[in-house]
């Protein structure tokens, strides 16, 4: 299959060339940056170790886009969700992103959560959300397909629903777009700063006048590597999550979250901008940056959980279980910093809102450096237009003219495929390919198509 | 070629099922018969199928699954079926109306009948509940098949195969067309699910067969590089194939208004193969998991011949027993006889109690149970079956 590209000869080593930021990492928060610093005049590089984009953390989330509620208030982490979110909602239709405004209802199960609503409330007025409580009555005549137990909720009504891969993947290419170079199977192997960063990598030598680090579960290393020092540790947080097939989310209108504990958000339950069901995700510690297993014993435990939250999913059809890994640190909140000796932003404990902060976290690293490149805002950028795969816009299935579906279960045309392949961000890989598209990634796992796919990307 | 606004039957699926549904159609006088198939090219499964046995009862002599494909094909052809591939039934609705996308995008057709015939699809990793990695290199029969007929390189030499159904055979024979040698078969079961003499296959070509043994999880990032088995013992692998556990494919079924049987997955029809919405009919695989091809070609042969049949008033059919794993169909229509198709979840030794009369039944989940019912008087208003187990 074309994925197994293990024996491909090493891509050859670029020409020494001098770029105003190196940004090493190409999860949602590096491609963020890169576009940030792209519309301010820069000239980017983006360096990713793995085969394609999205590869660590950014591979597997929530898929939720949210209004900052429930974080900390004055922190770093709702400074930059509130203007991410923002951001979000200001650029989407530019770039043909979703949105499905589908709020959330934060629901108290016992007495005891009862009690701790009027204090979150109070904490996402102060983050400056609009929240409205609700009695047990209200709730369940908002979402029917409550379980027994609601003892009371709010509502929040900006949180929404994005899609977790085309919203990155639109961010990098209106970079490259407008002139940010991508460079995959690019590992950042040692640097020095010297006038300016000479970055050893495994492409050759890479010359930036400022670096970035958005390594995510790998930042304190390239921290060390660079710096001499570790400004956190990452310790990673797996978080596995079930999606329901398609039916499913005729059961929940609303994204439903538990009362928050000091650890995590909870078991969520959401719809997908796919039009699935998800439930997640758990919050187990490990060490391992590479893997994150899935666990059929703690799926059962989940999938219960989420039965007794709706009944109704008792009866509904799994389509796929995954797991992600979330760069946690041993702080809650982001930790940002600035050398400015030696020109190096660091972005690390980007943890679990990295989605819905990724454009405002942007702004936030560009107005740390913006003093260390001299630059000129682009007057008129090009705004690419992504290829929705989403149900909240119109499809290409819906179009005419598509080359007819390839993914059945998801609905993914030929013309859609052959589009992602000659992308200037192509994908390289099969688990690429499913980011960008999502073949594959239905009820059939690649039953019907994985053959077609192999051919379309070999031919490519 | 377009699409005509309106056709007598509409057959959705190109397999065996279909096809004979769609040869007999024409035999029988229908004017239009257009079937619809998703895939670039007719003939359903069998095309991927590069091995033997095919055609002894359609054809009377041994073939391969793409001859038996392509005979298939030009026999409906030559009878003037007309077949639309690349075309993808989105929705189904009262009328009937399919909501269609094309290569030239979306449209709508019409139809006096529709057959569904859209077959069965094997278990993705999720369903069998293996937990690990999800590295590339994981395949279904299905999906390795269609790669090694589009003649793309498989992504691993020596993977194991979970599973010992007859799928499990057109797997070891698929790779070996494709030069890849698993490694290893491992099955829940204590024998192997396929009879002998398919059992001895494996041996005969030096594959070891790991009864009692489950996947507990699979190992690797990019790929896969082992298997960890349900005693802890970790077994290295370049990849895995998922093979049987069939489910009806039957998500057109579950968004639509036709009535659902989670027990089969399939659709709910009486034994004329109509559905709920009476101009509606299925046949195939999928009604059932799992048959070969030549007993969806009779079936789809069989039912063709009930298109035209005026529609019946159909009473339901109770099940008692927890070890019926499904019954199908699931109601009848008085008047006409039937043959019920049932299997057992659990290795069994009793009776079978269809409404007053007494069948002997030992039976194992894999194996078919096919019991005559005589017609049901005029005015019945169900029929209960019971399996009870040998005192």
């Amino acid at each position: 299959m074309v994925s197994s590209c293990a024996n491909e000869p090493m891509p050859a080593a670029l020409p020494d060339s001098s770029h105003d930021a190196a940004i090493i990492g190409a999860g949602v928060i590096g491609c963020a940056i890169a576009r940030r610093l792209t519309l301010e005049g820069w000239k980017v590089a983006v360096l990713e170790k793995a085969r394609d984009v999205l590869d660590g953390a950014s591979k597997s989330n929530s898929a939720i886009l949210h209004t900052g509620f429930d974080a900390p208030v004055g922190s770093l982490e709702q400074r930059c969700v509130a203007a991410g979110y923002a951001e979000y909602r200001a650029i989407h239709r530019r770039l043909n992103l979703p949105l499905i405004e589908s709020g959330a209802l934060v629901i108290a199960w016992s007495a005891d959560q009862e009690a701790a609503l009027p204090a979150l409330m109070d904490q996402a007025r102060a983050n400056g959300v609009d929240v409205a409580p609700l009695t047990a009555a209200e709730t369940r005549a908002l979402e029917p397909g409550l379980g027994p137990g609601v003892a009371a909720s709010f509502r929040v009504p900006g949180e929404s629903l994005i899609d977790p891969w085309s919203a990155p993947h639109a961010y990098l290419l209106q970079a490259v777009e407008n002139g940010a170079t991508l460079l995959r199977d690019c590992t950042v192997t040692g640097g020095n700063f010297d006038q300016g960063w000479h970055l050893e990598t495994t492409r050759g030598t890479i010359r930036a006048r400022v670096t970035i680090n958005a390594a995510g579960l790998y930042g304190d290393q390239i921290d060390q590597m660079l710096t001499g020092a570790m400004s956190f540790r990452i310790k990673p947080r797996k978080g596995q999550f079930i999606v329901y097939d398609k039916p499913a989310a005729a059961l929940a209108g609303h994204v439903l979250l538990p009362v928050p504990t000091a650890v995590t958000k909870g078991v969520v339950i959401c719809r997908t901008a796919y039009g699935n069901l998800l439930v997640g995700p758990t919050a187990e510690e490990q060490d391992d940056r590479e893997t994150a297993a899935l666990v059929p014993e703690t799926l059962d435990a989940l999938r219960l959980r989420g039965e007794e939250i709706l009944p109704g999913l008792a009866g509904c059809d799994i389509t796929a279980i995954y797991a992600g890994l979330r760069p946690a640190t041993q702080f809650k909140d982001y930790q940002i910093s600035k050398d400015a000796m030696r020109n190096y932003i660091c972005v690390g404990g980007i943890r679990s809102t990295g989605l819905s902060s990724a454009l405002g976290t942007a702004h936030y690293v560009h107005d740390l450096c913006a003093d260390m490149v001299t630059a000129t805002s682009l007057p008129d950028p090009a705004w690419p237009q992504m290829s929705n795969i989403t149900q909240g816009l119109p499809r290409s299935c819906d179009a005419p003219d598509n080359g007819g579906i390839v993914c059945h279960c998801e609905l993914v045309t030929r013309a859609e495929i052959a589009a992602a392949l000659a992308s200037p961000i192509a994908p390289q890989t099969l688990a690429g390919l499913k980011r960008m598209t999502r073949v594959t990634m239905g009820r059939c796992q690649g039953n019907y198509c994985a053959g077609e796919i192999a051919a379309m990307m070999a031919r490519s | 070629m377009t699409l005509p606004a309106h056709v007598d039957v509409a057959i959705v699926g190109s397999g065996p099922a279909g096809l004979a549904a769609a040869i007999r159609l024409k035999a029988l006088g229908i004017d239009s018969v257009t079937v619809l198939e998703r895939d670039p090219t007719p003939g359903g499964v069998p095309q991927f199928c590069a091995h033997s046995p095919y055609g002894l009862r359609e054809f009377h002599r041994l073939m391969r699954g793409p001859a038996y494909a392509r005979r298939l094909v030009a026999q409906a052809l030559a009878a003037g079926v007309t077949i639309h591939a690349g075309v993808t039934v989105t929705a189904l609705h009262p009328g009937p109306r399919l909501s269609l996308t094309t290569p030239a995008g979306p449209t709508e057709i019409t139809a006096t009948r529709v057959l569904l015939a859209t077959g069965v699809r094997e278990a993705s990793r999720v369903v069998r509940r293996i937990g690990g990695t999800k590295p590339g290199g994981i395949l279904t029969t299905g999906a390795l098949q269609r790669l090694v007929a589009l003649g793309q390189p498989l992504p691993f030499r020596n993977p194991v195969i979970l599973g010992t159904e007859l799928v499990a055979f057109s797997a070891i024979m698929t790779c070996r067309s494709a030069g890849v040698t698993p490694s290893a078969m491992i099955t829940r079961e204590t024998g192997t699910t396929a009879r002998w003499p398919t059992g001895l296959f494996p041996r005969l070509l030096g594959i070891p067969v790991h009864h009692r043994t489950s996947v507990a999880a699979i190992n690797g990032r990019d790929r896969v590089t082992s298997v960890t088995l349900d005693s802890g013992q970790e077994m290295a692998t370049d990849g895995v194939i998922l093979t049987g556990q069939f489910r009806p494919d039957a998500a057109l079924i579950r968004d639509s208004h036709l009535d659902w049987d989670d027990r089969t997955g399939g659709p709910v029809t009486d034994q004329t193969g109509r559905c709920s919405d009476p101009a509606y009919f299925a046949a195939g695989n999928l009604l059932r998991p799992v048959e070969t091809a030549g007993w969806c070609w009779a079936e789809g042969g069989r039912i063709a011949e009930s298109l035209t049949a005026p529609a019946r008033a159909t009473v339901p059919i109770h099940l008692n027993g927890d070890a019926l794993a499904y019954v199908t169909p699931q109601r009848l229509a008085p008047g006409l006889p039937a043959r019920l198709q049932l299997r057992v979840n659990r290795p069994w030794r009793g009776q079978l109690i269809v409404g007053a009369t007494a069948h002997k039944i030992d039976s194992r989940p894999e194996r078919r149970i096919l019991i005559p019912v005589p017609a049901l008087p005029d005015g019945a208003t169900d029929i209960t079956i019971t399996l009870r187990k040998d005192a």
